[in-house]
């Protein structure tokens, strides 16, 4: 998680530096969701997100140069540099891609689902998206779709409470994610996502069951992101939260705090896990300055496979 | 030579490829039914429904299935059921399918076909019976094919499902039921070339899908009044055999296209731009486009018979590029 955060918290100053490239939304904040439901899956599970999808391309596996990289339209990115922050893609790492089309990648997570049942394997697909997107139609053919094959695969929501700039309620008037999935039966759960370990238990429960070949699932997670929509947004649609009150809420530090209490980890190892990541970072940018610039006969190379 | 038809042939391409693949799935509305042309008929008794799959009516997310399933490698071939339809499939088609490829750097590719099919003259009306090919070979990525006989059906759509690329595939509905002669094996015909249909020295014409067959008929006319027009299908939009077009040009020096979709923004338009930049002082007059009026198309008979491009208009055309 820390990884996660402190790669954003840079690629945010390196926005600001002109350095990384497009619209940049960043997950700090939401870190729990991707580090509780990535970690618990295969390289071989494909993972579809969303525009916003550092977080669960870090949280799968993908090397952070490579990420930053790519963020900086460079050749040694993920991508040589071609895609960006909203289309991030780790096919090694099951990494199946990130779209900028809201909800877009939920039909596409569905068919990967299939097409591992088609081979007989027991992988499950994992889609990432925010409640902006169940208001999309695909949402809900894909619902639709998910429930009358029983496909394998589980549907993670990070309601963060805001569709871009406006808030849920001005958009529908359904609370809750998971009862638009009530009439289709979905097994579903909704849960705190700034608890990690309660979004691990739900995420590691339906796992369990996905893996078996049954689904789908849905996991709603109730979190909250500290940045705007994207970096630079104008950013007055919403009230700031207290610096205390997040202290109280970040998945991170209430993480730790637990972990020290029940004495699974000291201040010291938390620590070290910080000053870690913050040098893993560094390296990563190190990497991602010195790769060059992708040449221009990249763009007629790969229009056709 | 055993006598097929152009949606027996389609059926028989997309049976030899799920017998020889075991990658290759169909999926769409009512495909376990053979669908309303019976392009599908027979499949879901031979592989099963699970290879053969009926969809509810939703394009989006069935597109959405196809492209993900391509790129965790499998080979779908979707059915949109009309060409009109497709609309609702274009997110997944345009900004997914296109571009997975170039976005991953080249990491991901997506081998899936789209089979359609487009078309006036069953008294459809304008949303069962548009040619809307146009848009589509506007998008870097997607391949575009429009077969005019049974052949060049079989043969591009077994071409189609090999090629790791997305490919659209637009069926004519008024050609599905039309006899043929053909091999007793049809052979798979690349995509990316065109077919010489008729020789001639005194104009080209480059037709698409069901015009090839009023181009033919022109051409007749046109042979007993001594003159001898060439005829080309490209057979894909994208890529084009500009090469086979331009050298029929240079010979012909006179070049008339026609499709059957909408003139204003069709792909004659496309063509046109293509050839007059290359062989612009081989062109001993201005290019001519037949193409249907810029509106929708009608219910009414005798207006849809008067608004489809016919062989009497690509006779017309010639006529005026040989003043």
């Amino acid at each position: 998680m820390w990884r996660i955060r402190h790669f954003e918290e840079q690629v945010g100053v390196l926005k600001r530096a002109d350095q990384v490239h497009g619209l940049i939304h960043l997950s700090v904040g939401q870190e729990g969701v991707s580090a509780s439901v990535c970690t618990q899956l295969r390289d071989d599970d494909p993972v579809y997100s969303g525009h916003r999808a550092h977080g669960h391309c870090i949280a799968k596996g993908a090397p952070l140069e490579r990420i930053l990289a790519e963020l900086m339209g460079r050749d040694g990115g993920l991508c040589r540099g071609l895609g960006g922050s909203m289309h991030l893609v780790d096919v090694e790492h099951g990494f199946m891609g990130a779209t900028g089309v809201v909800g877009g990648n939920i039909p596409m997570a569905l068919g990967s689902a299939l097409a591992g049942r088609l081979r007989g394997g027991d992988q499950v697909a994992v889609v990432f998206f925010g409640d902006g997107a169940v208001q999309a139609g695909h949402f809900n053919e894909s619902i639709n779709l998910a429930t009358l094959w029983g496909l394998p695969l589980i549907l993670v929501c990070e309601n963060n409470g805001f569709a871009e700039f406006t808030p849920r309620s001005a958009h529908t008037n359904v609370e809750r994610v998971s009862d638009v999935v009530a009439p289709y039966e979905v097994e579903r759960e909704t849960v705190d996502g700034n608890d990690v370990l309660a979004v691990w238990e739900a995420f590691g429960r339906f796992l369990a069951e996905a893996r078996k070949g049954s689904g789908p699932f849905l996991l709603e997670c109730l979190t909250h992101r500290l940045r705007g929509h994207y970096e630079g947004d104008p950013g007055k649609y919403r009230e700031a939260i207290a610096k205390a009150d997040w202290q109280e809420k970040d998945p991170i530090l209430r993480l730790q705090r637990h972990g020290v209490s029940e004495g699974w980890f000291s201040e010291d190892d938390v620590a070290a896990v910080e000053r870690e990541s913050l040098a893993e970072i560094e390296k990563a940018e190190q990497f991602a300055r010195e790769s060059p610039f992708p040449d221009q006969r990249l763009i007629a190379e790969l229009v056709y496979a | 030579m055993p006598e097929t038809t152009y949606v027996k042939a389609v059926n028989a391409a997309m049976a030899k490829a799920m017998r020889e693949d075991e990658r290759v799935f169909v999926l769409g509305e009512d495909v376990a039914e053979g669908g309303p042309y019976t392009t599908t008929a027979g499949l879901a008794e031979e592989f099963g429904v699970e290879r053969v799959i009926n969809t509810p009516i939703s394009e989006s997310a069935i597109a959405g299935v196809a492209v993900g399933a391509a790129q965790s490698g499998m080979r779908p071939l979707l059915e949109i059921m009309f060409i009109d339809f497709i609309t609702l499939a274009l997110d997944q088609v345009v900004n997914q399918a296109a571009k997975a490829h170039f976005m991953s750097g080249g990491q991901l590719s997506v081998p899936m076909v789209l089979r359609t099919q487009g078309g006036a003259g069953t008294r459809g009306g304008a949303q069962h019976s548009q040619s809307l090919e146009a848009w589509l070979t506007h998008i870097p990525g997607l391949k575009i094919v429009m077969p005019s006989t049974a052949a060049d059906a079989g043969g591009l759509l077994a071409s189609a499902i090999e090629d790791p690329n997305p490919v659209v595939f637009i069926e004519n509905k008024t050609l599905y039921f039309r006899r043929e002669q053909v091999e007793d094996e049809i052979e798979p015909v690349p995509l990316g070339r065109a077919r010489v249909a008729r020789e001639g020295g005194d104009v080209t014409i480059v037709a698409l899908s069901r015009l090839v067959g009023d181009a033919l008929s022109a051409a007749e006319r046109l042979a007993a009044e001594g003159v001898g027009a060439e005829v080309i299908d490209p057979r894909t939009l994208v890529p084009l055999d500009l090469e086979t077009i331009v050298g029929s040009v240079e010979k012909t020096n006179r070049l008339v296209i026609a499709h059957e979709a909408v003139e204003h923004g069709g792909f004659g338009a496309e063509i046109l731009a293509e050839v007059q930049a290359v062989a612009f002082d081989h062109l001993d007059a201005p290019i001519e486009r037949v193409g249907a009026p810029f509106a929708p198309i009608p219910l009414s008979p005798p207006l849809e018979d008067d608004y489809i491009p016919n062989a009497d208009d690509v006779y017309s055309a010639v006529r005026s590029v040989l003043r």
